[in-house]
């Protein structure tokens, strides 16, 4: 207990007591995708493992991109490269509420000296199909996480429903920390011999992503990158379900999600890069919801999907 | 008799809800036990952020019995009969009563319908309100079907008699009822049972439980007020807020926290926006400066340093939003002072309004369109009006009203003001939005009127042009909102004009007579609200000039009000008799009868009275309706009263003679005539 009340003394210390905290409740936890994505729920660990009826629980780390919001560096709460914690457990269990808020302590908030509010905030991912009624969490009036009940993924009811937790971990640990500009915060032990501060991670990449993201991202290509990945998308669902080389049921739920995380992505640098007007951005975004309905139909016939092959039902 | 109590206690509901749910969470326990003859003495209801609460006081144990007399079939009617009978009677063929009736020897039953424990009726009210609760979005949750608005976690459903206290046997999808219930999340965890709804209301109080939104409202405000007044400062009412607030909270600690000075040159509008929106933060004025130097925030618990950690929490998320707000506002005073209100102009080219409609600088370039043809009516000096349709959108693409979407106009307002636009100009950027609501105030300056008007009419005509409509509840372009702002502004402002002619003009008056008719039912709408009948607006909308909505509204008002008179009542009978006799007459005659009567056929003296009454009320008539004075004219019609009734009374139309008769007939097509100009009487109903 008195451990657990200790202040972090750095933004690793932050995660690392959440990895701890979450891998103590029985989360498996994972690793950050190997993909540019906008936000944790993107990790396929959410988005498709969210969907049929196997049981889930993890936990992970996931470097989040949203192109529009560079600032250089320069701006004290924005980044265009930030990181998200999310954790997704289904069913959700009856106490999600209480685990979270030992997740806060766990993190060195007093529940005893701050106010933790639930305050209405109904979730929905136009680009995934997806929604869920849920909260944004206030600590003492700052957003700290979202939480988030799904009911509906890639066009598919929920069923059971999966609880998911999405911690802003800069925002947090800022205030955790006490630091007013994100590039102040201490990245690991302040006292260490090699003390980094955010800054001397990421100031520099803030700077170069922000010229790249606003001015020289090569336009014409991302469109077609944009045609392909759509394309390679759709030729990946198109495949067989029975492997020709190893006669396997084999669906490639996943290659085929990751060319439209790759569509997604480069739909939010196109954004950044001002070339798609208000009209045609509803358009882009259906046609990124189109992929992901599509990989959510797909995963459903999968195994992990909680498809039940036959010959093996008892 | 037995005290009910009911608490549904969930993960939170959101606050705006809340009030919502308590009202329907009585209704539909109060009349499902009603409809179960479990009759009480008076019923709660109350919400908090984690609870929904009822008590019932004086609650009937057991429904009563019920005997009803049921008549069945004639002694000796068919053996299928009786069966059916007996099978819908639930009796056998020995309970039967045979009774002498006049036609007959009879079977009567008697039905006992016996009653049931109000634990079972409560259970099933219960049930059912669970499973068919209104909320207007629901969620499962874990591995459950069940649906509420958040998890609901468990169930308080008791009955107290005489200080003892049962649970009512319940269990809706394994949520089992109990007597349980739980304090304050942080402050006051741990369960407690509950005896009857004054212990329940008692505990929760210790456990740090405001039961009732009312007295945490009531408990925010006094508090809130005292802080403020101790520094000599006022709190900016504001019951949405307050009422939001309240729901948010179980324990509500009220803190005054400071806005940096940095931010007091902000506009009002903006420092109270940005705090209500994004923090729920009351805006607290210093009356001596009239500035906002400070804000109230609620927490939901008391602390042991007295709320510090949470207020300096509360004052560093408020910095940062403020300092977004400021750099906003800078940038875009910076925009103006340099290329004038054009820069913010130039960039609505490049923001689509609708796909099929175009840009916003398109829409713009309509609006000032049709602002110049409005200026007549709205008396504006047409080169003013088209310079504030211009500029009033210009805010849009300023990065205030970007970041708050809600400010559009407000802001309009000041950066108009910033680039030294009259204050016509600068008003009419705030106010070309009103009328939103029914009840939102309309504008009555000029310039601000053609705009409002022209930026409605371009809405209207622009969807009807592409066919986006609405459709049964579907509206998403509020165009019926957008009617009624027409109307209210016509209205309210007197303004005449041919809304039909208005529409010709805009693209290229694609379906304006449509268009017509959506206004005018909307009109029928709004009128209705004045306490003016459907049927009395469908007699005016049959007159010439029913495209002039304040034409038409005043001879609707002046019907309207005639008719209630004891002469305009029976007028109208009076009417519709002589239209009756008319339309069979030239039904059989295969005639019109509107050649003009001639007096000297006349035979009694009602019927030469009439003529005269009618000569006299046709001159007063005419000679009222080309000064569109209504009321004149109704009364002038209303006058035909007397000499209608006598003339009905005494004549007999169909006389033997045939020119008496006919010339009776178009004495009858002139009574018909005259009225027919005041509005179309055959459309009142009654």
């Amino acid at each position: 207990m008195s451990v657990e009340l200790t202040k972090p003394r750095s933004f690793q210390e932050i995660i690392l007591r959440l990895q701890g905290y979450w891998a103590g409740k029985g989360c498996a936890i994972l690793q950050p995708y190997d993909m540019e994505v906008g936000a944790g729920t993107f990790h396929p660990a959410t988005t498709l493992r969210s969907l049929g009826s196997t049981p889930w629980a993890a936990a992970y780390v996931q470097p989040s991109r949203r192109p529009t919001d560079g600032r250089y560096g320069e701006n004290p709460n924005r980044l265009q490269h930030y990181y998200q914690y999310q954790v997704v457990i289904k069913p959700s269990p009856k106490d999600l509420q209480e685990l979270y808020l030992g997740s806060l302590k766990a993190i060195g908030i007093d529940l005893e000296l701050h106010d933790i509010r639930f305050v209405e905030d109904d979730w929905e991912s136009p680009t995934l199909g997806a929604w869920g009624l849920g909260w944004e969490v206030w600590c003492d009036g700052m957003e700290v996480s979202q939480f988030t009940y799904f009911q509906q993924v890639g066009g598919h009811d929920c069923k059971p429903v999966s609880g998911e937790l999405t911690y802003g971990l800069e925002r947090l640990a800022m205030y955790i920390l006490g630091v007013d500009h994100v590039m102040d915060m201490p990245f690991n032990d302040p006292d260490a011999p090699i003390s980094l501060t955010y800054r001397d991670v990421f100031k520099q990449t803030e700077e170069e992503y922000s010229r790249h993201n606003f001015d020289v991202a090569n336009t014409t290509k991302l469109l077609s990158d944009f045609e392909n990945a759509e394309k390679e998308c759709k030729s990946i669902l198109d495949q067989e379900h029975i492997d020709p080389k190893t006669g396997k049921r084999i669906i490639m739920a996943h290659p085929a999600y990751d060319q439209c995380i790759k569509a997604s992505h480069i739909f939010n640098l196109l954004d950044a890069r001002g070339v798609i007007s208000v009209t045609e951005r509803q358009a882009y975004i259906g046609r990124v919801r189109a992929l992901s309905k599509a990989c959510a139909d797909a995963f459903v016939l999968t195994e992990a999907g909680g498809h039940i092959a036959q010959g093996t039902q008892s | 008799m037995s005290d009910l109590l009911i608490e549904l206690f969930s993960e939170e509901i959101p606050a705006g809800m809340q009030k919502r749910a308590s009202t329907d969470f009585q209704k539909m326990i109060t009349e499902g036990l009603k409809k179960a003859d479990l009759s009480f003495e008076n019923s709660e209801v109350y919400a908090t952020p984690r609870r929904l609460v009822l008590s019932v006081k004086g609650l009937l144990d057991h429904s009563p019995t019920v005997t009803e007399e049921r008549k069945g079939p004639r002694v000796g009617a068919p053996e299928k009969a009786l069966e059916g009978f007996l099978r819908g009677a639930g009796v056998s063929q020995e309970d039967l009563e045979i009774r002498d009736e006049k036609k007959g020897q009879v079977y009567y039953a008697k039905i006992t319908k016996s009653g049931r424990c109000a634990e079972d009726i409560v259970a099933e009210v219960l049930e059912s309100t669970v499973r068919g609760f209104p909320w207007p979005k629901s969620m499962r949750w874990g591995s459950g079907a069940l649906k509420w608005v958040r998890p609901l976690h468990s169930i308080i459903c008791t009955l107290t008699k005489d200080a003892l206290t049962k649970v009512v046997p319940l269990d809706i999808d394994g949520i089992v009822a109990g007597n349980t219930s739980q304090g304050h999340r942080f402050m006051a965890p741990a369960p407690f049972e509950v005896n009857g709804f004054l212990d329940y209301q008692e505990k929760l109080a210790k456990a740090y439980v405001v039961l009732d939104p009312q007295k945490r409202m009531e408990k925010i405000w006094q508090d809130a007020c005292q802080k403020a007044q101790s520094e000599g400062l006022e709190v900016v009412e504001d019951q949405g807020l307050l009422a939001e607030v309240a729901g948010l909270v179980e324990w509500p600690v009220v803190l005054m926290g400071d806005i940096a000075e940095d931010f007091y040159e902000l506009p009002t509008e903006v420092l109270q926006t940005s705090m209500k929106e994004h923090q729920k933060f009351f805006s607290v004025k210093n009356p001596k400066t009239d500035r906002i130097e400070k804000f109230i925030t609620v927490a939901n618990r008391e602390t042991k340093d007295q709320g510090a950690t949470i207020l300096s929490g509360n004052q560093k998320v408020l910095f940062a939003r403020l300092s977004d707000a400021k750099f906003f506002w800078e940038n875009d005073n910076r925009t103006i002072a340099r290329e004038g209100m054009a820069a913010l102009c130039e960039p609505l080219k490049q923001v689509t309004f609708h796909n099929k409609l175009g840009s916003q600088a398109e829409r713009i370039e309509r609006i000032a369109n049709l602002s110049e043809k409005l200026s007549e009516a709205t008396g504006v000096d047409a080169q003013e009006a088209i310079l504030a349709a211009k500029v009033v959108k210009a805010d849009l693409s300023s990065e205030m009203v970007y970041e708050f979407p809600e400010l559009q106009g407000i802001m309009g307002r000041y950066y108009a003001q910033a680039a030294g636009l009259s204050s016509a100009v600068a008003d009419a950027c705030r106010d070309h939005y009103s009328p939103l609501g029914p009840t939102d105030t309309v504008p009555q300056e000029p310039v601000s009127v053609t705009i409002a008007l022209a930026d409605k009419l371009d809405l209207l005509t622009g969807f009807w042009a592409v066919d986006e409509k609405p459709t049964g509840s579907k509206d998403p372009f509020a165009l019926r909102r957008a009617a009624l702002g027409v109307i209210r502004l016509i209205i309210t402002n007197d303004l005449r004009l041919n809304l039909k002619d208005v529409f010709a003009t805009s693209f290229e008056g694609k379906n304006s007579n449509d268009l017509m008719g959506f206004i005018h039912d909307r009109l029928k709408v709004f009128l209705k609200d004045e306490g003016i009948r459907h049927d009395v607006i469908d007699a005016c909308l049959m007159m010439e000039g029913a495209d002039d909505i304040a034409l038409l509204v005043k001879r609707a008002r002046a019907l309207s009000d005639v008719l209630k008179t004891d002469d305009g009542s029976n007028l109208i009978q009076g009417f519709k008799r002589a239209n009756n006799i008319l339309s069979q007459a030239e039904a059989k005659d295969g005639v019109e009868y509107s050649y003009g009567p001639d007096v000297k056929f006349a035979e009694e003296t009602s019927e030469k009275a009439l003529f005269e009454a009618l000569d006299s009320a046709e001159a007063e008539i005419s000679s009222a309706m080309s000064n569109e004075e209504f009321e004149r004219a109704m009364s002038a019609m209303a006058s035909l009263r007397s000499p209608v009734d006598a003339f009905f009374e005494a004549v007999q139309i169909n006389a033997d003679n045939e020119i008496i008769r006919r010339n009776r007939l178009n004495l009858l097509g002139r009574i018909r005539e005259i009225c027919a100009q005041v509005a179309d009487l055959t459309r009142v109903e009654g």
